[in-house]
């Protein structure tokens, strides 16, 4: 039985407030009917004695204060779960939009998720390939992990994403049972269309479940989405043990959906009118990340956010750069030069990579490639900041040689053909043909047994 | 009789009770029907506000609160070493086993082992007067620290009784005294005290002694004391972890407590995995075994990020207490800053700074004054050391838990993104960072190191300040126009940031390396200059100077060179005399 209480007692944009409840609990979803027709989700964000705000998942367009029945559903925001997702399409509250029916499964899962105990986690080890030679020589994907791209709008971070997940599933154990969990939060229909294109071509379509929140749906319904993909995510990962890879984008929409809500709650803001709890907030969806013990499944998340302006210092991606087990940022300016995958390599990180490569993983050189690639390529940097104020011509041999290198750097390693698919042996040894354009005596970073072993000098 | 409250009203972890409830002032209390634990944080005629350690998903209006008398508290007894606890001191290993791989609410689970028998002996005889901190009796909890348990701080009295050495739990009573006013009371092993509230000691004494931690730039540029204060700023990806893990594994305190504040789940488990293979070079047993880890990760309860501070820094005085040395490191306490800041805006309290509370700056200096080199109630001297990471947003010191930080610590070790892009770690800026504890140590390096280390330390300081203003000019208008002189120190810089400052951690020699060693790399590289500067006066070319490959052996001597065989460098100087010879008889 469930009371339904006519009308409301306060419209606020995405906000209501409903008075004279009973027993109304904190996060508990209710539903909205509006003149006995139109049905709206909504969620409990502040409850009172006999008072509840709620946040309306749709919209609160015609509503008035009298014409809408609510009623409490007694459980937090859940959603039906079975295998059955993989293939299948949903909005950003977990109801199918493909016209196939809904989920039947008695298994249900609360879609806050509850942190994952440090203890039972596995510490990730094993990488995963991506075939794009800066990825894998340089920021390692590991299974597992959380890797962001951070990148700005304009920039073929959609490409790099679509790719990336064909590439990385169809690797080299593609026996193994894997799947993919994309959500859009806010993205153009466009971008939604590329994706299931995309999919769609790389045959992987029946492995894909899509959350879509597109730009123009309910805003408030952003901010559960990323929620409801991973809450079906860990299903699949440690209750069917598959490996599983989600793609999140645009975290900036849903930032921005928490702003926009935080600030029509009247909430005291902290940096950009952000709210304060932006970092938990961001962390709770990062965290449902990783590996349990004694669970086949992995949970691999590559979140894709815009930063503002390109701004990297943005609470956006700054605060996901916190949480996050490093980052992979697009560059405007190789952008410009037409190299592909624009990867910037310096800023870009992978934190997990020193565990996951080397003999044994990838091949004992890795490491030490990557660091003297790395520190070749920062050097390369002052060396063009010279050029730039005395000119190319009057620089010193060596400056001239990092000048050399650094283009080569840019075009062959980091730049490759779109749908080229390296294997990790070709990209090391990309790497140690680049190194070769410099004099052994500036190859401080690599062990002297490994120098021996793959450095040969190239005029 | 149990003093109850209503719920009333629920916003994220603040719970609020109408009316009068004669709860107190930071006060432990039990919210609803799940018993979840929170906290009293302010009261007034209409309403109680408490902030809850847990979700508070599914709460409802007009379930109990029900206070328990006690401030939130630890547990200090046997049991605390080699273990994992959430913010509140709850073994997340018993949490795993109650609710599996994820954490649920209204857990019920004791901080620490009640049934394990520790094999105990005790210290103390009938008749004797004891008082607070004095040693009740002795336990081996690890393989390498025996704990010993200590008569609360307030209580002193007379032995009645003791039982005999055994094993016992730590709720057994061992020892019952007669008190000043002519009650008994039982002691344990075990006894509570308030997370917030700084163990009382008797005085403080002047920081003399460094705390080794075998990292280059740290000993021997910017030493931290022990008992003293650092902070370790930087953007994300810069190093913090990283130095932080370093620290834990290799500095010379007898326990760490390293409390992973608001950061990643999967670096505690690197953290647990990592410290229970490697093996303490001191005791040679593994590092759990002197350590305890505090991990309240990121999507973990806001209100237990903010206590998890607080309960990790009264572990640490508890040992202090016993004589120990120990180290905190707190990883992160910008995330324990945005904690205050994130229920601060919850109460809706006046924002100062960026949206943090006015009250930030106490805080801070409340938590670092904790530490400090002690004599303690029972007259042994311990230390607390504490070293906390910062996050800074963007990447921008002059935010405002950075700038209250540096207000209050004596060490700061900066971290700089383009050292971190170049992959030189560790990235700790050498002119940025500064030590206040320099001039205390003084002293100690002359008697335990070398009379010239300092004088040495500070050459080598110079010689990458010239370094920097000459990079001014460089970048203008390039090396090739500095006079020789100059160019000699732009190359002896550079040995000494890529041999000497730069060090890799994964390399089995250069992760942690003693003073022997780095005194000696000091003057092998100081002695270089030395000589390479009388050539240059005597007209040499440096171009001649770096034909030799002198300058590169130099680098990679920190591999090349065991820890365990400083004599090697003898073999160094001579070479370097030899480079002298050789440069003289071509240019004759």
């Amino acid at each position: 039985m469930s009371i339904q209480y006519l009308g409301l007692s306060e419209i606020n944009g995405p906000l209501i407030a409903l008075e004279g409840v009973q027993n109304a609990s904190y996060e508990e979803i209710v539903e909205i009917i509006i003149d006995g027709k139109k049905k709206e989700l909504g969620r409990i964000v502040e409850c009172y004695a006999d008072k509840a705000v709620i946040q309306v998942f749709g919209s609160t367009d015609n509503m008035s204060l009298r014409n809408t029945h609510t009623k409490l559903s007694g459980h937090p925001m859940e959603i039906p779960l079975s295998t059955d997702i993989l293939g299948r399409t949903f909005n950003g509250i977990g109801q199918p939009i493909d016209g196939l029916g809904e989920i039947v499964s008695d298994i249900r899962r609360n879609v806050n998720g509850q942190p994952m105990n440090p203890v039972v986690r596995e510490y990730p080890r094993n990488y995963i390939r991506t075939g794009f030679s800066a990825i894998d020589g340089l920021t390692t994907l590991i299974r597992g992990q959380k890797l962001p791209i951070f990148s700005g709008n304009g920039l073929p971070h959609d490409q790099l994403a679509a790719q990336l997940v064909k590439q990385a599933s169809l690797g080299d154990d593609s026996d193994e049972k894997f799947a993919i969990v994309f959500a859009a939060m806010g993205v153009k229909h466009d971008v939604a269309d590329f994706f299931r294109r995309a999919f769609e071509e790389s045959g992987v379509s029946e492995h894909v479940t899509m959350f879509l929140n597109l730009a123009n749906d309910p805003v408030v319904e952003r901010l559960i989405t990323p929620k409801v993909a991973l809450t079906a995510a860990e299903y699949l990962a440690f209750e069917c043990g598959m490996h599983i890879l989600v793609v999140l984008t645009d975290m900036t929409s849903f930032a921005e959906a928490m702003r926009e809500v935080s600030s029509s709650k009247g909430e005291i803001p902290s940096r950009k009118g952000y709210p304060g709890y932006l970092y938990s907030e961001l962390a709770t969806i990062y965290e449902r990340a990783g590996i349990i013990h004694g669970s086949s499944g992995s949970v691999t998340q590559i979140p894709i956010l815009t930063m503002p302006n390109d701004d990297i210092t943005h609470p956006i991606p700054d605060l996901t750069g916190y949480i996050t087990e490093g980052q992979v940022v697009l560059d405007r300016n190789l952008h410009g030069q037409n190299i592909y995958p624009p990867i910037s390599v310096l800023p870009s990180l992978s934190r997990l990579m020193k565990d996951g490569i080397g003999a044994g993983y990838t091949r004992e050189d890795h490491q030490d490639l990557a660091n003297q690639l790395f520190s070749a390529y920062a050097k390369v940097g002052d060396a063009r900041a010279l050029a730039s104020v005395i000119g190319e011509d009057e620089l010193s041999p060596i400056d001239k040689k990092y000048l050399a290198f650094g283009r080569a750097f840019e075009e062959e390693f980091v730049g490759q053909d779109p749908n080229e698919n390296r294997t990790i042996l070709e990209t090391l040894d990309i790497g140690w043909r680049l190194l070769g354009l410099l004099p052994r005596e500036e190859l401080d970073r690599i062990d002297t047994k490994i120098l021996e072993k793959y450095y040969s000098p190239q005029e | 009789m149990v003093r109850t409250g209503e719920i009333y009203g629920i916003n994220g972890p603040v719970v609020y009770i109408k009316g009068n409830t004669e709860f107190k002032m930071a006060e432990m209390v039990y919210v609803g029907n799940e018993r979840l634990i929170g906290e009293v944080i302010a009261l007034d005629k209409e309403r109680t506000t408490i902030q809850v350690f847990e979700e508070t998903t599914g709460i409802k209006p007009g379930e109990l609160v029900e206070a328990t008398g006690d401030a939130i508290s630890v547990t200090l007894a046997p049991g605390i070493l080699n273990n994992i606890f959430d913010g509140i001191e709850r073994p997340l290993s018993e949490i795993a086993k109650d609710s599996g791989a994820f954490i649920s609410r209204g857990t019920k689970v004791s901080s620490l082992d009640l049934e394990k028998r520790w094999e105990t002996h005790m210290t103390v005889a009938p008749g004797q007067r004891i008082f607070g901190g004095t040693v009740i009796c002795e336990v081996q909890e690890t393989a390498a620290i025996v704990h010993r348990c200590m008569v609360p701080p307030e209580v002193e009295g007379e032995v009645l009784r003791v039982v005999p050495d055994g094993s016992y739990t730590i709720e057994e009573p061992l020892v019952v005294l007669q008190l000043t006013d002519g009650t008994e009371k039982e002691l344990c092993m075990a006894q509570k005290w308030p997370i917030r509230i700084p163990r009382p000691t008797q005085r403080r004494y002047a920081c003399t002694k460094p705390l080794i931690t075998g990292q280059r730039i740290l000993d021997t540029l910017f030493p931290i004391a022990k008992g003293g204060t650092a902070a370790v700023p930087g953007g994300f990806g810069t190093g913090k972890t990283m130095t932080q893990h370093q620290i834990a594994k290799w500095s010379d305190a007898d326990i760490i407590i390293y409390i992973g504040c608001g950061e990643r789940g999967n670096e505690m488990t690197q953290v647990l995995e990592d410290f229970s293979k490697l093996i303490d070079p001191k005791s040679g047993k593994p590092l759990m075994d002197r350590t305890t880890l505090i991990a309240n990760t990121s999507n973990m309860p806001v209100a237990a990020r903010e206590a998890s501070i607080y309960t990790g820094v009264t572990l640490a005085e508890y040992y202090r207490d016993m004589g120990y040395d120990v180290a905190i490191m707190a990883d992160s306490t910008s995330r324990w800053a945005e904690a205050l800041r994130e229920l601060s805006g919850r109460l809706e309290e006046m924002p100062a700074e960026e949206g943090f509370p006015a009250y930030l700056a106490s805080r801070l200096s409340a938590f670092y004054e904790r530490a400090g080199m002690m004599m303690n109630l029972n007259g042994t001297e311990g230390s607390v050391s504490i070293i906390g990471a910062v996050s800074p947003q963007g990447g921008d010191f002059s935010e405002p838990v950075t700038q209250n930080t540096k207000r209050f610590v004596r060490c700061f070790w900066g971290l700089d993104k383009s050292l971190a892009y170049a992959r030189h770690f560790p990235a700790i800026h050498w002119l940025t960072s500064y030590s206040e504890y320099l001039g205390d140590l003084a002293p100690w390096y002359k008697d335990h190191v070398s009379k010239d280390f300092v004088d040495c330390r500070n050459q080598l300081v110079t010689l990458l300040n010239q370094e920097s203003s000459l990079m001014e000019i460089v970048k203008l208008i390039g090396s090739d126009v500095l006079p020789d002189d100059q160019k000699l120190v732009l190359e002896i810089s550079r040995v000494i940031r890529l041999g000497f400052l730069q060090q890799n951690a994964f390399h089995p020699d250069d992760t942690c390396v003693p003073m022997e060693k780095q005194l000696k790399m000091m003057q092998v590289i100081l002695y270089l200059n030395a000589k390479a500067k009388a050539l240059i006066t005597m007209n040499m070319p440096i171009s001649v100077l770096k034909q030799e490959n002198i300058f590169e052996k130099v680098i990679a001597m920190k591999y090349d060179i065991p820890n365990d065989k400083p004599e090697m460098f003898d073999a160094y100087m001579k070479e370097i005399d030899a480079f002298y010879e050789r440069v003289l008889e071509k240019n004759a």
